[in-house]
């Protein structure tokens, strides 16, 4: 193989491949060959850096210059200066990447990276995806390889529940113990299964690990069929995950080339292999029974639990099926041991999560953070802050399942014990931030929206319940609300809550139970005073003009789309209320700030 | 289908190539590739180290390029950068100064006096 003094790693993720990336690679490529480079610098596609706000990313090694937000313009610069001349073009590197010394900072010492711990997206953005080989040379299905030939089924399991690892997906059960429950049941085909379904708002951690290091998923199958004694997986992954799926598909076939998938694996007589199954886009698909039904080929709908997948799941046999996120982590579990796991986190909730950043917060994108830091550290350090130097309000975690997290609860600890303790959940890593702008009762209002939409429709609490719900928060938006609303909702939520048939059901009144938690006087002020807090809710709005402030320039009346402006030039004008469809056109265009939106 | 052996054999393949992504560790030969480097013959020079890299398989050695160093009448320069060690300047650098280096400073840890910017001076 030859070898190259510099490689150029392109991220080749959904956000950035979105802003361009692709277009990237081709000029890069096109330029290195014109500057006669081509035998000495390698261009490589990769997963996900992580920081999405500043892509497309580019990061040259071996100086290890991470640039951000780079244009098709910026291409040839970086060939002609960096990769040629070897001086790195500093004003294109993320901002402070810069020291005082004018020397550059490593990767790790950027303040995106300084606070994350990178386990289960090791080699995203590291490794070439497409190719098996930069797998295995970061250390990759060794960890089989030693499953295999040096350890029993039983000991790979008891490595697994020792490092206290728990479900990514969200509901945090501990891993090992589900992979014991299915070892010891009694069957003569098992299965295992990956949950790669991911359909909460926000959250896209599972599809960055698929693109970013797909092999690490595979090893982890393998680990698993290993431990409990299966010959045949599928990943069931949302076909609305493109690079995701071509890139698993490449994967699988280069570990079937080199006979780390398929019969007598490694020459130790153990057999496994993989399908990928797609999703069609329905989130009750991730809930893990109407994931199994759909991979039989029968409608998405869930069946009631016991008998629990372990013992009765796929194909009415054992299965074990786990989050992308979590089989992220088990071959360097296998690797490293247990005691190495578990001495990241906290008592109860071992190693690292991998949170979705997003809404009103800088450094949009993917952070792996060891479990128990705080919101604090992960909304500040690492997040950069909220923009336009707003107040933070609260973050949602844990989706349409989850809750918010208030302004007095920043210090706690995000691992899955200390969430359930003030009313949210860990999630599959989705986290909102929202600022003193987002109105909480909309926000409650959008994720039920949302299951609403996507509940199936099985089981009449979520079917009906979510739906009376809705109905209640659509009309406390619109400035409809009565005295009992609220009342009205806690009842309905206990009541679904309780007796719906699955997790979408069970969970989808979080959001509404969270908020009325922590922000029940924005709701009173809906429903009492007609007003939102927030100034969000646009039913609920009014634009003034201040007379004292107004000139009389007239500039407004006639920005005004309906014409509800009138008034006379060089006096105050006023504004019909009737007539205004609260666009905010006026207030924008005011250049003496008489008019307010109350 | 590979066997453990075969496993091993890739890793050690690829390592060497993807070892550099490893953020800073190990030695790093820089080469000073401004105007005046690439003129006074700094390509080949660089080229010759990627080459020894290669043919001895050393996967924590990374050479590297940078900017003028400030002293082009003694170019083409080479600044080697190994953990826990101070800088080593080497000047007026040949592909066969470049071999020597390799073998002796790299590879042996003993420092090329006669090559050094400190002889030159003298």
């Amino acid at each position: 193989m030859d070898l190259y003094r510099s490689h150029v790693m392109v991220c080749g993720g959904t956000g950035c491949t979105s802003s361009g990336s692709v277009e990237l690679i081709r000029l890069f490529e096109e330029g290195i060959g014109q500057a006669g480079l081509e035998k000495e610098v390698r261009v490589v596609r990769t997963g996900c850096f992580g920081l999405c706000e500043m892509g497309p990313i580019v990061i040259v090694y071996p100086e290890g210059a991470f640039y951000a937000r780079i244009t098709p313009e910026n291409v040839d610069e970086i060939v002609q200066e960096h990769l040629l001349k070897g001086r790195i073009v500093k004003r294109l590197l993320v901002s402070d990447a810069v020291k005082e010394d004018d020397t550059i900072k490593s990767l790790d010492e950027v303040d995106f990276y300084k606070k994350q711990k990178r386990v289960a997206l090791r080699n995203c953005g590291v490794v070439d995806p497409e190719r098996i080989d930069e797998y295995i040379a970061f250390d990759g299905y060794k960890a089989l390889a030693k499953a295999l030939t040096e350890m029993q089924p039983q000991e790979v399991i008891d490595v697994v529940k020792a490092s206290g690892l728990r479900g990514r997906g969200g509901a945090g059960f501990p891993t090992g113990t589900k992979w014991q429950f299915t070892r010891n049941a009694v069957g003569d085909k098992k299965y295992v299964c990956c949950n790669a379904d991911e359909g909460d708002p926000g959250a896209f951690m599972d599809r960055s690990v698929l693109e970013g290091d797909p092999h690490a998923v595979i090893e982890a199958m393998a680990l698993a069929a290993y431990a409990i004694g299966a010959d045949q997986g599928y990943i069931y992954v949302r076909a609305e995950y493109p690079i995701a799926v071509k890139r698993l598909q490449i994967a699988i076939g280069q570990a079937r080339e080199y006979g780390l998938l398929g019969k007598n694996i490694l020459d130790t007589g153990f057999d496994f292999d993989l399908d990928i199954r797609l999703g069609a886009g329905a989130f009750v698909c991730g809930e893990e029974t109407a994931l199994m039904n759909s991979i039989e080929g029968k409608r998405g709908e869930p069946r009631p639990r016991p008998p629990f997948p372990a013992n009765k799941g796929l194909f009415g046999k054992p299965t074990v099926l786990n989050n992308v996120e979590t089989y992220a982590n088990i071959a360097q579990i296998i690797l490293n041991g247990a005691d190495w796991f578990a001495s990241m986190g906290t008592e109860k909730s071992k190693g690292t999560k991998v949170f979705a950043l997003g809404g009103k917060i800088n450094n949009t994108g993917l952070v792996e953070i060891p479990m128990g830091t705080t919101l604090r550290e992960i909304i500040y350090d690492i997040g950069g802050g909220i923009p336009g130097g707003k107040a933070f309000k609260a973050a949602q975690t844990g989706g349409p399942s989850g809750g918010c997290i208030p302004v007095s609860c920043l210090d706690v600890s995000i691992d899955y014990d200390s969430l359930i303790e003030i009313g949210s959940m860990m999630g599959s890593g989705g986290m909102i931030v929202m600022d003193e702008d987002n109105c909480m009762v909309d926000i409650a209002r959008f994720f039920l929206d949302f299951t609403v939409d996507e509940s199936c429709g099985k089981c009449p609490p979520c079917r009906i319940g979510t739906r009376r719900m809705l109905e209640i928060l659509e009309r406390i938006v619109e400035g409809k609300g009565e005295e009992g609303d609220i009342e009205k909702l806690e009842t309905l939520a206990k009541n679904i809550k309780a007796a719906a048939l699955c997790g979408l059901g069970q969970t989808a009144p979080n959001p509404v139970l969270s908020t009325l938690q922590y922000f029940r006087d924005e709701y009173e002020a809906h429903i009492y005073e007609k007003r939102c807090p927030a100034g969000h809710c646009k039913s609920l709005l009014q634009y003034t003009i201040d007379e004292e402030k107004c000139t009389g320039c007239s500039l407004c009346s006639r920005i005004c789309p309906v014409g509800a402006i009138s008034g006379e030039v060089r006096k105050s004008f006023t504004i019909d209320q009737s007539k205004c469809i609260k666009c905010g056109a006026c207030m924008e265009k005011c250049r003496f700030a008489a008019i307010s939106r109350k | 289908m590979k066997s453990l052996k075969d496993l091993e054999a890739i890793r050690q393949r690829t390592l060497q190539d993807v070892g550099i992504r490893n953020d800073r560790k190990g030695t790093r030969i820089v080469i000073g590739m401004a105007t005046c480097g690439i003129a006074a013959g700094a390509r080949p020079v660089m080229m010759k180290f990627v080459e020894e890299v290669a043919n001895r398989k050393l996967q924590d050695v990374a050479v590297s390029q940078t900017g003028c160093i400030g002293m082009c009448e003694f170019e083409p320069l080479v600044e080697i950068y190994a953990p826990g060690q101070e800088k080593v300047t080497y000047v007026k650098m040949t592909p066969e100064k470049a071999a020597r280096v390799m073998s002796d400073h790299i590879v042996n840890g003993q420092v090329v006096g006669e090559y050094t910017i400190g002889s030159v001076k003298k």
